[in-house]
């Protein structure tokens, strides 16, 4: 089985400071880790490895030093790493970078199945898996939690909802997104961190790519951020008491106020 | 300080300190209560590939080095001073074998122990033999094909619970020191039964049994070295391993230290943390320069074996005695940077304090450290 795992660098700290003059990350000081959520895709991807045989590569988007994310993919048991990585992709969105990934992956050649955290502890969107498939147009299934069998091309996984989970039969090639429930990563071996020092890593730029120009970086991303602020802690609320039309009519009028 | 160490040492380094924050610390209050062996983390330990630290690579290992195993050893202790001698009880019950092994023994016990698939443990003290090793009772009498084992080994670590045991045991009792020789004996073998396990005052997490041979029948294959070689196989094996029970005493006052600059830094009292006290700034002071220099000493020793000098022996004893006596020394102060709270077992602290007092005992009491060291000293003044 060919596997392919994105993976994204991100500050360690859930804590994560905003400049508010620039509306940017204060890096400085953070240390920088494999998104935990990805570090669920890695550990799967090794886990179908041991069971079907096949390659996993692990592909990221981001600066030089993301190499450091890659080695550790490859010290757990990842065989090879890919670093997408030009000042053009800089400021790339979740549209931008799903349309990047896709075209690295698509230079990879074959593969069988496509994994993804279900979403990156700095960014949080969820975004870019689903996006991934949609540019490479695989069937995909997001948040699933266990895969439960692979046979003749078609995988069933289960998929997590809000409440129970659902079984769903996807064929190969697919891409899903996974949750942390469906393992617990290993750590890293000796023999793993000292082939990860020595491996290389394969390294994609623009001019590798040929990706239209009007889809990568800042200018092929739609989003812009208009503000970015810490949400102001919840307070106490307020109960509204007394027949249910009597309520909804307080509460009409509560919500014109606060328009108002 | 930086001592220069190698990307690979790093790399042990980062991996070992790896397991002991996220697989150890968790679960370290939880075995030194119930006094289980802590097979889920040995497991975790073998996958890492920490048990090939020492064992050639011809036989699954990463090749002996004893810098590195001190370095793992250390880390783990920093998290659990208990889990991290049912590893280093696996070093010391290994090094005879890769010392002094057959090809045939080698091939036949090595790989296993470096997968961490079996551990291993070494068997010299009996009841009547503690710092006197020379008093052992336990025989081999040789018969036929076969050694038949009668004795009993006790405070055993990793007894029970290992597959592999190398036992010490007199072939010839009129020779005196010169009449002891060395044993691969498996678990399982008929004969071969364990005693009570040992309720201990600190290091619960790992077991220490009592070993019963009774007629114990060993196919002569299984002596390592030649008869008569048991103390000298003992005497090297300690020579490899002391240096471990020192980095085991300097990981556990690394903890202490660790946990009670922490505590020091939260803890107020008269409006402000207590590490602003110059109290405890002193006693900070001394700790990390006390720890720092058992560090020296340890890794300083620990180089020298990996150069292959022979005659360690003083710097040997002089890391172990060190270092435990500043891993004793720290833990008592760290727990009084703690107060009343650091005396309570719902603080992590007074477990180092238990788990300390071991290393200045077991691997040659200090006092026996301290002569080792002063005959040495004094030799080498005689020349």
């Amino acid at each position: 089985m060919n596997i392919i795992v994105c993976i994204k660098q991100v500050p360690e700290t859930t804590e994560v400071r905003i400049n508010p003059e620039t509306n940017t990350l204060i890096r400085e000081g953070v240390k920088s880790i494999i998104n935990p959520f990805d570090m669920y895709a890695i550990e799967e991807s090794i886990r179908l490895k041991e069971k079907f045989g096949g390659k996993v590569t692990v592909i990221t988007m981001g600066p030089p030093q993301a190499d450091a994310a890659l080695r550790e993919a490859i010290s757990l048991g990842a065989d090879e790493g890919v670093l997408v990585c030009d000042r053009a992709f800089a400021g790339s969105d979740t549209w931008a970078t799903s349309y990047t990934l896709a075209g690295a992956i698509k230079k990879l050649g074959e593969f069988d199945l496509i994994l993804c955290g279900k979403q990156a502890s700095d960014g949080d969107t969820a975004q870019v898996g689903p996006g991934i498939s949609t540019h490479l147009d695989i069937p995909q299934v997001t948040y699933v939690k266990k895969i439960e069998e692979v046979k003749d091309k078609i995988m069933r996984v289960e998929r997590m909802l809000e409440e129970g989970f659902e079984v769903i039969e996807t064929p190969l090639p697919a891409l899903l997104t996974v949750v942390k429930e469906i393992n617990e990563p290993r750590l890293p071996s000796l023999k793993g961190m000292m082939r990860s020092k020595q491996a290389k890593i394969a390294s994609f730029a623009q001019k590798d790519l040929n990706l239209d120009p009007q889809n990568i970086g800042l200018c092929g991303s739609p989003t812009q951020v208009v503000k970015i602020f810490t949400p102001p802690q919840r307070t106490g609320g307020q109960i509204l008491t007394g027949e249910i039309p009597e309520i909804a009519e307080k509460l009409v009028n509560l919500i014109k106020d606060e328009v108002h | 300080m930086d001592y220069l160490l190698s990307d690979e040492q790093k790399m042990v380094q980062e991996l070992a300190r790896k397991i002991a924050v996220e697989k150890i610390r968790p679960v370290a209050a939880k075995y030194d209560q119930t006094e289980e062996y802590p097979w889920d983390v040995i497991k975790v330990i073998a996958d890492a590939g920490l048990f090939g630290l020492f064992i050639p690579e011809a036989y699954g290992g990463m090749g002996i080095n004893v810098l590195n195993l001190c370095l793992a050893t250390e880390e783990l202790s920093r998290a659990c001073g208990g889990i991290a001698v049912c590893y280093a009880a696996s070093a010391l019950g290994t090094f005879p074998i890769v010392l002094f092994g057959s090809e045939d023994q080698k091939k036949k016990y090595l790989p296993d122990l470096a997968s961490g698939k079996k551990v291993a443990a070494f068997a010299v003290t009996e009841p009547e033999a503690g710092s006197d090793a020379s008093a052992i009772k336990t025989t081999a009498k040789k018969d036929g094909e076969y050694y038949i084992l009668n004795g009993l080994k006790h405070f055993i670590t990793n007894g029970g619970d290992a597959e592999t045991y190398v036992v010490i045991a007199m072939t010839d009792k009129t020779k005196g020191a010169r009449g002891a020789s060395a044993f691969i004996v498996e678990k399982g073998t008929p004969g071969f039964t364990f005693g009570k396990k040992e309720d201990k005052f600190g290091i619960r997490a790992s077991s220490t049994r009592e070993l019963i041979f009774t007629d114990c029948k060993i196919p002569k294959a299984n002596l390592l070295a030649k008869e008569g070689m048991g103390f000298i196989v003992t005497m090297r094996t300690f020579d490899m391993s002391r240096p471990g029970v020192a980095a085991q005493a300097l990981g556990i006052a690394q903890g202490a230290l660790d946990l009670s600059v922490k505590y020091a830094k939260e803890r107020h009292q008269f409006g402000k943390p207590i590490s602003s006290f110059q109290g405890i700034q002193w006693m900070i002071a001394d700790m990390a320069t006390e720890i720092e220099a058992a560090r020296g000493l340890v890794y300083s020793t620990a180089r020298m074996v990996d150069a292959g000098k022979t005659g360690v022996s003083k710097e040997s004893a002089m890391a172990k005695m060190y270092a435990s006596d500043v891993a004793m020394k720290v833990s008592l102060d760290a727990l009084q940077i703690f107060g009343g709270y650091g005396y309570m077992k719902d603080y992590p602290i007074e477990k180092y304090v238990r788990d300390a007092k071991i290393t200045q005992i077991y691997e040659g009491t200090n006092q026996i450290q301290r002569n080792i060291i002063a005959l040495q000293v004094i030799k080498e003044t005689a020349k």
